[in-house]
């Protein structure tokens, strides 16, 4: 058994301890062993994976397991990962383990809660490490459902609604997907042969044109729904709002990502020469979705709703760089899943905290919690300094690759659209330095508010966990950078092959 | 060759103090900050004396008896391309090593003095902390080796700028100057990346040494015509120059600068006089041979911007009262004049004497300058205030302020043979080569700077008597020493024979004091002194009059010729207004309100199809018996015609 079954195994356990629970403790307890177990898990996947590769595995997916479970389709349990997916792992696990401790206030149903939780995790875990293009599906589904009923009983505000505009929507998108993953493996053996559904032997093929061109902008849309692209983003700021903390954080940290990386270990990987073709139009699009999602977060009072529109702002760059066509941009599109993964969770674990303390979420009716609640503010102000993309935390390193990356296509076009999408960094400041001016600084504006506590051991240890992560692959890239590269060989390769002609 | 590897650890030690104080800072007695900051702060700056000294006196020379330009420490920090990659590393050749000393010294007087102006402050460990950190970007800013690495420690000492100026959290004046400090400088930098990425796209480099060899590739690539008439070369200088005139707080860029004065003294002292706000001159100057051989025009657009600048913001300062600000204004004169004199300035022996003089000039400013701040600060620290018109007669309160003070403004208004007087007649002299027309703009300001800063110690030591509610008295003597020996440093600083050190080609000349330029600027200079004496001295009504009769050109100075009323009207107005406004509203009603329409259509269908499913079986028999019908007689009909 491969060490990736492992990371479906575990949380499938967890949730059965979790069952022989008695109290509220035990099952926060439990989760926590289950999620730290899952996280060592993961630094061990990486260490092996960093091994494997310094001792010359070149071999383009590693710890594969391959067990056929349905012949009449051909479907397979087929994991194994690249550098990319063990990046996308390592993303998961922390946002999980600190998701955990951010939810320990949880009002009641503590077991169905963590149960649903978990369960959401493990359908993504199955998602990064699949390699049968009819799994992977599967665990997407089984990562995007019990959303619904983590917003629709544990949420706030206009619950039902948001949960079901969310779902529905994202259920929109996986129809699409469905039809472009039926295409993709009808057409899975151009020149004959059995059909798969394995996106390795899939990648060697060239299938069909007409077939891609239609089924890119199913995929890339059905993705790109749950990847927040514009114009299909609007059910994140509504869904983020009424979640509780810790399905924001899995949601904009981890779940968003799944739209990301299916747009590129599906639709580009698989249909490059589509891609080539039609991709100016998401390109378009995913522009208008940086700017748009800054200016956007500018106008907002709800911080929810200022951190949701900031993602539509982020997550944008990372389709933009995928649609960048070069290894420097798709490295940056990965590290900016990563590093926005981190970051984005680390910001609505601490809009949850200020929430349980305050009771609103609403900037003007706060202000002056810097002297109140030392601790979260200036994490505040850490995650906010590294959303706007200052050196020594991630995402400068994810923004800069992501501009020199897109900076290598020389014509006019990429030109403008880099440009407009680099303005987003000062756009991106002001949003920022404003919430933190109103919330943080200046005078306590509510007297009540003297008598708040800071940061509990147990959001401490969220916090702590997530900063130290954007912190570490602020400083020390190399080591993160070179491992996305080595995974991204072979699409570079397809595309490359793919690009037309340059006149 | 001697190894200068150690040179790493100036970089590490701040960092590392920044942490070690920042998380256990408030463990201990605030006091222990202090220390543990200011000792670790010395032995940097004992690192980078003996580095000066290895450097300048120890280090042989190259084949032609030019300084060496010599990475003494590199290591690789994230890939990018496979020829573009980011490195992090320190970079040693003369301007390099002359900023290290300036910037230590500077940030070693502003610990000490810190220790006495902070004390029983709120925040006094977090404030030693910020300064470790500032110290570290800084000295990361100038040592870098790769334009990138610059960039990286460009942003940071934003950030620290951003942390120091918004130091009084509480008081919301503070808080709007550090928000838009950052805001304007971020503004700048994008124009920064986009000159960095359009470099490294034509060269293929980010590294300095490549950049600036002779054997540069920005010699031979981007020379073709890409953009109004400019080649690509051009565009990305001036791009960068866009970068290093926000930092630098160059028209019409400048408007952070004055506003980040509400940042406690010493760091105004520090920051925003001495170090980062020469970070745009650093910038030029290090990329110098690019802007002298490919990119004139975007030299001639430095000459301009920084001739206008130091005349602009003199004007400003002479009708300031807030003495923060006056030296504000100062500050982007003297760095007006700094990239005046690189605008102007060749390349190589005497044909780079501008780059010369504006580097000498930043050296000496570095100490002058610093200097009137923390002596602004002892005595705001004595009588509460900012204002001038609440000072007078302070001279035999504040004795060792005033004396230092005084050397401060003589300096600057460039009275021989202190350390200003050298520098700025050698960017005169420079100036007087290329344009004459600026060369008498250049002297207008020599003569108004000395006007503003005679204005100002007028007013404060002299001048009307006033009634304080205490007594001040002179500050504690770990403010006083800092003063002292950084007013050593603007008497002596100017008799470094500057030429044998640093040059635009690291080749050593001989440079004179051309009499010609030298009398006249001085005479110029105590016209100045002595019509701010006429007028300040003694409490007259002149000024006032004065102010009137230039009527409305003198209330625009005031008000600081209304560029912020500018911006904010742009800012507020048209961006927030116009922009941000209705996209949120667009998203709410037309995006969203698409897809709450989808699903209100589909509700409403399902609504008006559910009927169909009543479940009564008459109505169920109605319908068939109606289809059936209607079949009949379709069919009839269709058999029939």
């Amino acid at each position: 058994m491969s060490i990736l079954t492992l990371f479906i195994i575990i949380p499938l356990l967890t949730i059965v301890g979790i069952l022989f629970c008695k109290t509220d403790m035990q099952v926060k307890w439990v989760s926590v062993a289950g999620m730290g177990l899952q996280f060592i898990n993961a630094i061990a996947l990486i260490l092996l994976f960093l091994a494997e590769r310094r001792a010359g595995n070149i071999a383009e997916v590693l710890f594969v397991q391959d067990n056929l479970w349905y012949e009449t389709l051909n479907i397979h349990f087929h994991v194994g990962v690249d550098g990319v997916s063990v990046a996308m792992i390592g993303l998961t696990s922390l946002v999980v383990f600190a998701g955990i401790f951010a939810s320990w206030e949880i009002k009641d149903l503590h077991r169905e809660f963590f149960t649903f939780l978990i369960l959401l995790s493990s359908g993504v875990f199955g998602f990064f490490i699949s390699l049968d293009l009819f799994t992977m599906f599967l665990f997407y589904e089984l990562a995007v459902i019990p959303m619904y009923l983590l917003i629709g009983i544990w949420g706030s505000g206009p619950r039902h609604y948001s949960a079901m505009k969310l779902t529905l929507m994202l259920m929109g998108g996986s129809a699409l997907i469905m039809l472009g993953l039926i295409g993709i493996y009808l057409n899975s053996a151009p020149n004959g042969g059995p059909l798969t559904w394995d996106i390795i032997k899939i990648s060697k093929e060239t299938l069909p044109m007409d077939m891609q061109r239609f089924l890119f902008p199913l995929l890339f849309v059905g993705f790109g729904v749950l990847g927040a692209m514009f114009p299909f983003h609007t059910w994140s700021p509504d869904g983020h709002a009424s979640a509780p903390t810790a399905v924001s954080m899995l949601h904009a940290g981890v779940l968003m990502k799944l739209g990301g990386y299916g747009c590129y270990r599906v639709a580009v990987f698989l249909l490059p020469q589509a891609a080539h073709q039609v991709g100016w139009i998401f390109l378009i699009l995913a522009t208008i979705g940086v700017i748009y999602g800054a200016f956007g977060a500018l106008w907002q009072k709800d911080l929810k709703y200022i951190n949701a529109y900031s993602s539509v702002s982020h997550c944008g760059l990372v389709l933009f760089a995928i649609l960048m066509f070069n290894q420097t941009a798709m490295n940056g599109a990965i590290m900016q899943m990563i590093s926005h993964g981190i970051m984005t969770a680390l910001f609505f674990a601490l809009i949850g905290m200020i929430y349980g303390r305050t009771h609103t979420r609403y900037i003007n009716e706060m202000g002056g919690l810097m002297k109140v609640m030392p601790f979260l503010s200036v994490a505040y102000v850490i995650a906010g300094l590294a959303s706007l993309g200052l050196p020594g935390f991630s995402g400068f390193v994810a923004e800069m690759t992501i501009f020199v990356g897109a900076f290598q296509n020389a014509d006019i076009f990429h030109r403008v659209v880099t440009i407009i999408a680099a303005s987003s960094i000062v756009v991106t400041a002001v949003y920022i330095l404003r919430v933190v001016g109103i919330l943080l600084l200046g005078k306590i504006r509510n007297d009540e508010y003297e008598q708040l506590t800071d940061a509990k051991w147990y959001d401490k240890i969220s916090v702590v966990s997530l900063i130290l992560g954007i912190t570490i692959i602020g400083v020390a890239p190399l080591w993160l950078s070179d491992m996305i590269t080595g995974g991204l060989g072979p699409i570079v390769q397809k595309l490359l092959a793919a690009a037309p002609m340059m006149p | 060759m001697i190894d200068f590897s150690y040179t790493a650890w100036i970089l590490l030690l701040p960092i590392f103090l920044f942490i070690v104080i920042g998380l256990l800072g408030n463990r201990f007695k605030p006091i222990v900050s202090g220390i543990v900051g200011t000792s670790g702060l010395f032995i940097i700056w004992l690192l980078s004396l003996v580095t000066a000294y290895k450097y300048f006196f120890v280090l042989e020379k190259a084949a032609d008896g030019s300084f060496l330009k010599f990475m003494a420490f590199n290591m690789r920090w994230l890939n990018l391309t496979d020829k573009l990659h980011i490195d992090m590393g320190v970079l040693l050749d003369p301007i390099s090593v002359m900023m290290l000393i300036v910037i230590t010294t500077v940030s070693l007087m502003v610990h000490l003095y810190s220790i006495g102006y902070m004390h029983g402050e709120k925040g006094f460990s977090r404030f030693f902390a910020l300064l470790s950190l500032f110290s570290f970007s800084m000295l990361g800013l100038v040592v870098a080796t790769n334009i990138f690495q610059m960039y990286v420690f460009w942003e940071l000492v934003g950030v620290s700028s951003y942390l120091l100026i918004g130091f009084y959290y509480t008081k919301d004046s503070a808080v709007a100057a550090s928000k838009k400090a950052f805001i304007v400088t971020r503004f700048a930098d994008l124009g920064f990346l986009i000159g960095i990425l359009m470099l490294s796209y034509v060269t293929g480099t980010f590294d300095f040494i490549t950049l600036t060899g002779p054997d540069s590739p920005a010699l031979t690539s981007g020379q073709g015509v890409w953009f109004l008439g400019l080649s690509t070369m051009t565009w990305s200088m001036i791009f960068v120059f866009m970068g290093g005139a926000g930092k630098s707080a160059m028209f019409p860029l400048h408007i952070w600068l004055p506003d980040a004065m509400e940042g406690p003294t010493p760091v105004s002292a520090l920051i925003h006089a001495a170090t980062m706000v020469v970070a745009g001159v650093y910038l030029v100057a290090r990329l110098f041979p690019i802007y002298v051989f490919s990119a004139p025009v975007a030299l001639d657009i430095v000459m301009w911007v920084g001739a206008f600048s130091s005349i602009f913001a003199a004007i400003i300062a002479c009708t300031q009262y807030d003495i923060k600000r006056v030296l504000a204004y100062s500050t982007i004169s003297q760095i007006g004049l700094m990239m005046f004199g690189l605008g102007v300035s060749g390349y190589g022996g005497h044909e780079g004497l501008g780059y010369m003089a504006s580097m000498f000039h930043l050296f000496t400013h570095a100490f002058f300058k610093a200097l009137l701040f923390l002596g602004a600060g002892a005595i705001i620290h004595a009588v509460h205030s900012n204002y001038m018109n609440d000072m007078g007669g302070l001279h035999k309160n504040l004795p060792i302020t005033h004396a230092t003070f005084l050397i401060a403004c003589l300096a600057i208004a460039g009275v021989p043979p202190l350390a200003g007087f050298f520098s700025k007649d050698e960017i005169l002299a420079a100036g007087s080569e290329r344009s004459l027309l600026l060369y008498w703009v250049e002297m207008i300001v020599s003569g108004l700077t000395a006007f503003y800063m005679f204005r100002l110690y007028f007013s404060i030591f002299w001048g009307k008597k006033q009634e304080y509610h205490q007594t001040p008295h002179e500050a504690p003597k770990t403010m006083t020493i800092p003063l002292m020996i950084l007013a050593l440093g603007a008497l002596l600083a100017g008799l470094i024979p500057f030429s044998n050190f640093v040059t635009s080609d690291r080749l050593p000349f001989v440079s004179h004091l051309d009499m010609g330029i030298a009398i006249p600027a001085v005479l110029v200079g105590l016209t100045g002194i002595v019509v701010a004496a006429f007028f300040y001295l003694k409490e007259t009504d002149i000024p006032d009059k004065v102010f009137k009769a230039l009527g409305s050109f003198s209330q625009a100075a005031f008000h600081k010729f209304y560029i912020d009323e500018l911006y904010l009207f742009i800012t507020k107005k048209i961006i927030f207004n116009y922009i941000s406004r209705p996209v949120a509203w667009f998203d709410r009603h037309i995006v969203d309100g698409a897809m709450n329409g989808l699903a209100y259509i589909t509700n409403e269908t399902s609504d008006r199809i559910k009927k169909l499913q009543s479940g009564q079986l008459q109505q169920y028999a109605l319908v068939f018996i109606s289809g059936a019908l209607l079949l009949v007689l379709l069919f009839v009909y269709l058999w029939t015609s």
